[in-house]
């Protein structure tokens, strides 16, 4: 059971990382997408999940039981090759529901101090 | 000034888009393979998408796809529609059921969109995707730029 006092608590991130052409052009590939100019839609996920993920982890709940309910994007601007970005991940609510802790993280990728995009993950931790 | 926009839009690559409208769905193939690329690429090595001794143990039918990937595909297809992945401004979708992916089998996915809002300068549009005739994502919308 989730901590409630973490709730609406931003953690923020503590390491940069560099978005590198290879790592969008391989998760273009994956996709059938042949134009990597820019990052497509969903890439941030790559970063986004695993941060997401050491928050919850260290928060007690395990990571083998979740599955992923529902996840949103919102692009204020297309990663490209090049940007530096951290990771901020907040909490945004966690309830029990027949036994399963549903937790929604936001995760919000800064360029500078500028947010470029966020993500809304819902996860569910199966009893 | 309005009717004159729309004069201009009228002109434009996206002067098809209308509210209601149903645009061409696409196929993409998923198979075990592909899984194997998506999990490499985005850093998710969860076993339930590729072990089917591993999925089983934890009582799915058999190995399933990311949600992740099944999204990134509707990403794909919207990213076609809008041109280009830029013109993608918001993507959100519920992994309402697994995409199963047996051994050596070919599973089709198929997506499709209706326009569910125009604005000058953006379009709304409704996603669905369906595997075997089951919908496998639920509230799937993008918003995307004109």
């Amino acid at each position: 059971m989730l901590n409630p006092d973490l709730v609406g608590r931003t953690v923020p991130g503590t390491t940069s990382t560099t978005i590198s052409q290879e790592s969008i052009d391989a998760f273009a590939r994956s996709l059938g997408e042949t134009n990597t100019e820019v990052a497509p839609p969903t890439y941030a996920i790559t970063i986004t999940l695993e941060q997401s993920q050491s928050l919850l982890q260290s928060s007690g709940l395990d990571w083998s039981r979740v599955v992923h309910g529902d996840q949103r994007f919102v692009i204020h601007q297309p990663l490209v090759a090049g940007d530096v970005v951290r990771c901020d991940s907040t909490i945004e609510s966690a309830r029990v529901v027949a036994g399963n802790e549903i937790v929604t993280v936001r995760a919000d990728l800064l360029k500078e101090s500028e947010c470029v995009v966020s993500t809304w993950s819902t996860l569910v931790f199966r009893a | 000034m309005r009717r004159l926009n729309l004069v201009y839009i009228g002109i434009s690559r996206m002067s098809t888009f209308a509210v209601g409208q149903e645009l061409t769905p696409t196929t993409f193939v998923i198979n075990r393979a592909k899984l194997v690329d998506y999990a490499n690429a985005s850093g998710d090595q969860n076993p339930i998408h590729q072990s089917e001794v591993f999925a089983r143990s934890v009582g799915l039918e058999n190995v399933i796809a990311h949600g992740m990937y099944t999204m990134g595909l509707a990403g794909q297809y919207v990213s076609a529609i809008a041109g280009n992945s830029s013109r993608v401004k918001e993507l959100s979708a519920r992994f309402t059921k697994p995409v199963v992916v047996p051994a050596d089998t070919d599973v089709e996915l198929i997506v499709s969109t209706t326009v569910i809002e125009v604005n000058p300068d953006s379009a709304r549009l409704e996603i669905t995707a369906t595997c075997n005739g089951v919908k496998v994502l639920g509230m799937a919308k993008a918003l995307i730029s004109l």
